[in-house]
């Protein structure tokens, strides 16, 4: 049977337990005897601790510990980082519980586990805590002033200054006839999860079982195994259905520390679910990026070099992914464009608000609209038609594969792998209708300015080292998937299922189940991140597939009396030279694991393009029509992959106008519901369209796919603010932050008639 | 502090309960952590995300706004209530046939405000449509496919012979 599972668009297994209220998420868990944690958080965001006193709380019903730094002998263990691990990091590393001081508002300072979370609540209320408040660093300025510093053994907010480089830009500056020099800015927002993150914890004879785990399970158990002290394997870290990862949930959080702590105290389960105000200042934030960038071309247009500095406030802790949007906003700057000299340093500082952590295109997103921005100026400048100004400077295929910047420290270099970036430029032209919507550009119809802007986009994927998949039959001859890969929401059960029924050729719902995430499956993991579950975890199921299908035709032969040459395997059956057959039931337990290793990237490519009103009164943008366009190399699933297109368009979409953590200038977070906090609804962007094609496969996996599923949210912010500035020409106004909120539009339409009229008089 | 406990009697999903609850325990609580009805969501316990919409006698409200004293001889409504032991309902497989649903955290209230706008207006346009779920946010999918779920979902909800032309 030759399948053509991989390609069509199945439907999702998992939606028949979610659609019916049977998904299980950790909120869902509770054994008996269960117990809850809830966390005292710090109300101050810069603070020297001189005493927590705990007892009137313990004297709350109910009430069964509390727990502060003082219960943890040698104090509370530090969250190492996972990536970018540099020594220069390690004084920023934050404590599971504050312990001398506390550095943002929500920093855990003590655990109460009670009967129930109202009592537990009830007793956070009985807590007196006695902080002598500091001055709060909430800025860049406030970060680099010396008056205050987070570390004051550090003596410094400014964690460390990566440095991107190609070529060698200081001549090609020199010797440039064209350059423009741009301030902008990409506000603090995040990967909000609906579903807030939460831990249990049960001890069972000397094994500790952690329910709630999602995105790098493997790596966490490591974390918690040396903080706790026991061998990975006495830890089992338990995926269960996960209600939305990008990039937030999942990271090695204080929590999942405390949690395990807390129940191995009580001796008994213990849960913590966190509430949304709690979230919004607890999970990682991401994005608050500067930038001050200067570009060079030649009059032709032909981009020359690029050169600059990036700025990004970390918050007031380096967590496990914390450095990566910094690094990615300097090396993914040049994006698609080929840009022979670069030179760009991207300095992470330190403020007293939530560490910050990756979020769904990290980096990417603040990168494409510093750089998107600054095309369409110089394009302006220049006179030439950006389109034009972006056909020219787009990588050649020929050019693959593409070297890019080079990040030092850490020594990160990397290359596009495949692609033809012009077919997917072209096609989003076509796809909106760019030459005939071309004459309404600054047009005012019907009190409405209309706007037009394209963006070229790439997206990385396939994060290595290494990814671990098992098959094993089951009595019945169905089969069961294990995967080192975590589920997050994305369909993986489904997508796994149709890449093993393809390689086993069997049909598709032999694959009985897909099992994902946890630490039991498979003997090393590395879960989901940077969009290589399909590419990653795919490859070592096709691995494992071959290693499985050569075992099964050594112990048939064995047992058919044949060659494993001759051993033919049917879909059910296994046939012998001579024509016997067995059942393939009869090898029910037979299992083979594979593996995957790669240390490059894919690089999924595509372009974006929008047609906006503005309304000049209101400042309300509305989107006419919006055609994202990408090349992922191979399709697995059509469904689940304009899914993920579409779903991080409109995410991209609501770091473009409306997702905003704000603070005030003592550190106060002004955003802590989601009355404040404004996310997309149904009614906001209904007119977004997704092409997605597999055009370009891969050389680097044998599946030829690339990661995607965060196409749709790097473009978005340049496409807006470009869209915004074409619609707004008239007035000269060009958008240098975000988000494109109806007031900031307005503004900057009042400032710029002022100005005019103030240039006229 | 913890107070007296009240006796509450009401139904859900067809089926008389009766608890002891704390006065302040939201409905959301009492169906999850009482009833053991865990498809009800709590995404904000601020009436903001329409994860725990649920059914209050076949109207869509919010169970972390509500408390379950109050729910006292109504009828409730979980999205266990509008689900078949076997295979979906038509509104549920519209939702599989679009991929209106990712991580499924949102998709309960989904259903539940879905089901309760179709049963009173199975004719409702796309602007009807995204007005209402407006009140649910769904952070995965975007909610093109949701709304399309929806309105593919209509003929199901129509009465037979009173069919628009």
């Amino acid at each position: 049977m030759k399948n053509t599972f991989i390609g069509a668009p199945v439907k999702r297994r998992e939606d028949l337990r979610f659609l019916r209220g049977r998904g299980q998420y950790v909120g869902d868990l509770a054994p008996d005897g269960l117990l809850h944690a809830v966390i005292l958080r710090s109300a101050l965001a810069h603070g020297r601790i001189r005493a927590i006193d705990c007892a009137p709380a313990l004297a709350v019903p109910g009430v069964r510990a509390v727990i502060t730094a003082r219960d943890m002998p040698g104090g509370p263990p530090r969250i190492p980082m996972r990536l970018q691990p540099l020594p220069d990091f390690k004084p920023f590393e934050q404590p599971v519980l504050a312990a001398e001081k506390v550095r943002y508002v929500g920093e855990p300072l003590a655990v109460v586990v009670a009967d129930t979370a109202a009592i537990g609540e009830d007793a956070l209320e009985a807590i007196a805590v006695d902080i002598e408040a500091l001055p709060a660093v909430t800025d860049r300025a406030g970060a680099s002033g010396g008056e205050s510093f987070l570390f004051e053994a550090t003596g410094s907010n400014l964690a460390l200054t990566f440095r991107a480089r190609r070529g060698d830009a200081a001549a090609a500056f020199k010797a440039a006839s064209y350059r423009r020099r741009e301030r902008f800015k990409v506000q603090r927002h995040f990967g909000l999860t609906l579903e807030p993150r939460g831990v249990l914890a049960e001890w069972d004879d000397g094994v500790l079982r952690v329910f709630g785990a999602a995105k790098v399970p493997f790596f966490n158990r490591r974390i918690l195994a040396a903080q706790i002290g026991l061998p990975e394997h006495a830890i089992d870290m338990v995926e269960n259905d996960v209600g939305g990862g990008f990039g937030a949930r999942g990271e090695f959080y204080p929590e999942d520390f405390l949690i395990p702590f807390a129940a191995r105290l009580v001796g008994r389960p213990v849960r913590w679910i966190e509430d949304r105000r709690e979230n919004l200042m607890a999970m990682n934030h991401a994005r608050e990026a500067e930038a001050d960038i200067e570009i060079a071309c030649a009059a032709d247009g032909t981009i020359l070099a690029l050169r600059g500095h990036t700025y990004t406030d970390m918050g007031a802790y380096m967590r496990t992914n914390g450095a990566v949007g910094s690094r990615n906003v300097a090396q993914f700057m040049s994006g698609p464009y080929r840009i022979p000299d670069i030179d760009i340093d991207a300095t992470l500082f330190m403020t007293n608000k939530t560490p910050v952590g990756t979020y769904r295109g990290p980096g990417r997103f603040e990168t494409d609209f510093f750089r998107e921005r600054l095309l369409d100026m110089a394009a302006k400048d220049l006179g030439i038609d950006r389109v034009e100004f972006r056909r020219r400077n787009l990588v050649a295929e020929s050019e693959m594969p593409y070297a890019i910047a080079t990040i030092t420290p850490f020594e990160s270099k990397d290359e596009f792998d495949s692609g033809d970036y012009r077919v997917t430029l072209e096609r989003c032209l076509a796809e909106i209708g760019w030459d005939e919507k071309a004459k309404l550009q600054g047009k005012l119809i019907d009190g409405h300015y209309h706007g037009l802007a394209v963006g070229c986009f790439i997206e990385g994927g396939a994060a290595g080292p290494k990814e671990s998949a098992k098959i094993a039959v089951n009595a019945d001859g169905s089969f069961t998937v294990f995967m080192g890969s975590s589920a997050v929401g994305q369909g993986v059960e489904t997508v796994f299922a149709q890449i093993a029924a393809d390689a086993l050729e069997v049909p598709i719902d032999r694959i009985r189940d897909v099992f994902h995430g946890s630490t039991a499956h498979v003997s090393d993991g590395y879960g989901a991140y940077h969009s290589r579950s399909v590419v990653m975890g795919g490859s070592a199921l096709l691995d494992a597939v071959e290693k499985f299908r050569a075992a099964l035709r050594a112990e048939a032969g064995r047992r058919l009396g044949c060659a494993p040459a001759a051993v033919t395997l049917g879909e059910d059956r296994i046939f012998g030279a001579d024509g016997r057959t067995l059942p393939l039931a009869d090898f029910a337990g037979m299992s083979a694991e594979g593996a995957f290793l790669n240390k490059k990237h894919t690089y999924t490519y595509g372009a974006h393009a929008a047609h906006v009103t503005v309304d000049p009164k209101t400042g309300r943008v509305d989107i006419i029509d919006y055609v994202a366009v990408e090349d992922v190399g191979r399709i697995i699933n059509p469904l689940t992959l304009t899914g993920q297109v579409i779903g991080s368009l409109v995410q991209g979409l609501g770091g473009a106008f409306l997702e905003r953590l704000v603070y005030d200038e003592h550190g106060q977070l002004l955003t802590g519901s989601l009355m404040d906090y404004l996310l997309p609804t149904a009614s906001d962007f209904p007119n977004l369209r997704s092409v997605t094609m597999d055009m370009k496969p891969s050389p680097i996996n044998p599946l030829g796919a690339k990661g995607a599923g965060e196409g749709g949210i790097i473009a978005a912010g340049g496409v807006m603010a470009n869209a915004v500035a074409n619609a707004l020409a008239d007035f000269g106004v060009e958008p240098r932050e975000l988000p494109l909120s109806p007031p900031r539009v307005w503004e900057m339409i009042e400032a710029a008639k002022t100005a005019s009229a103030t240039g006229s008089a | 502090m913890p107070s007296r406990v009240q006796t509450t009697r009401f139904e859900v999903n067809g089926r008389p309960v009766e608890v002891a609850v704390e006065p302040r325990l939201t409905l959301a609580d009492c169906l999850r952590d009482v009833l053991g009805l865990t498809g009800t969501h709590i995404g904000c316990e601020h009436g903001v995300c329409g994860a725990c919409t649920v059914l209050l006698d076949g109207l869509a409200v919010r169970a972390c706004l509500m408390l379950a004293v109050q729910a006292e001889g109504r009828r409730i409504t979980t999205v266990e209530g509008l689900s078949n032991e076997d295979g979906l309902t038509p509104l549920q497989a519209s939702f599989r046939k679009h991929h209106a649903l990712q991580c499924g955290f949102c998709t309960p209230g989904m259903i539940t405000t879905a089901h309760a706008l179709l049963s009173e207006e199975p004719d409702c346009d796309a602007d009807r449509v995204r007005e209402v779920l407006s009140g649910n946010l769904c952070r995965c999918t975007g909610y093109i496919s949701i709304v399309e779920a929806v309105l593919d979902a209509r003929s199901a909800y129509r009465k037979p012979g009173s069919e628009r032309a």
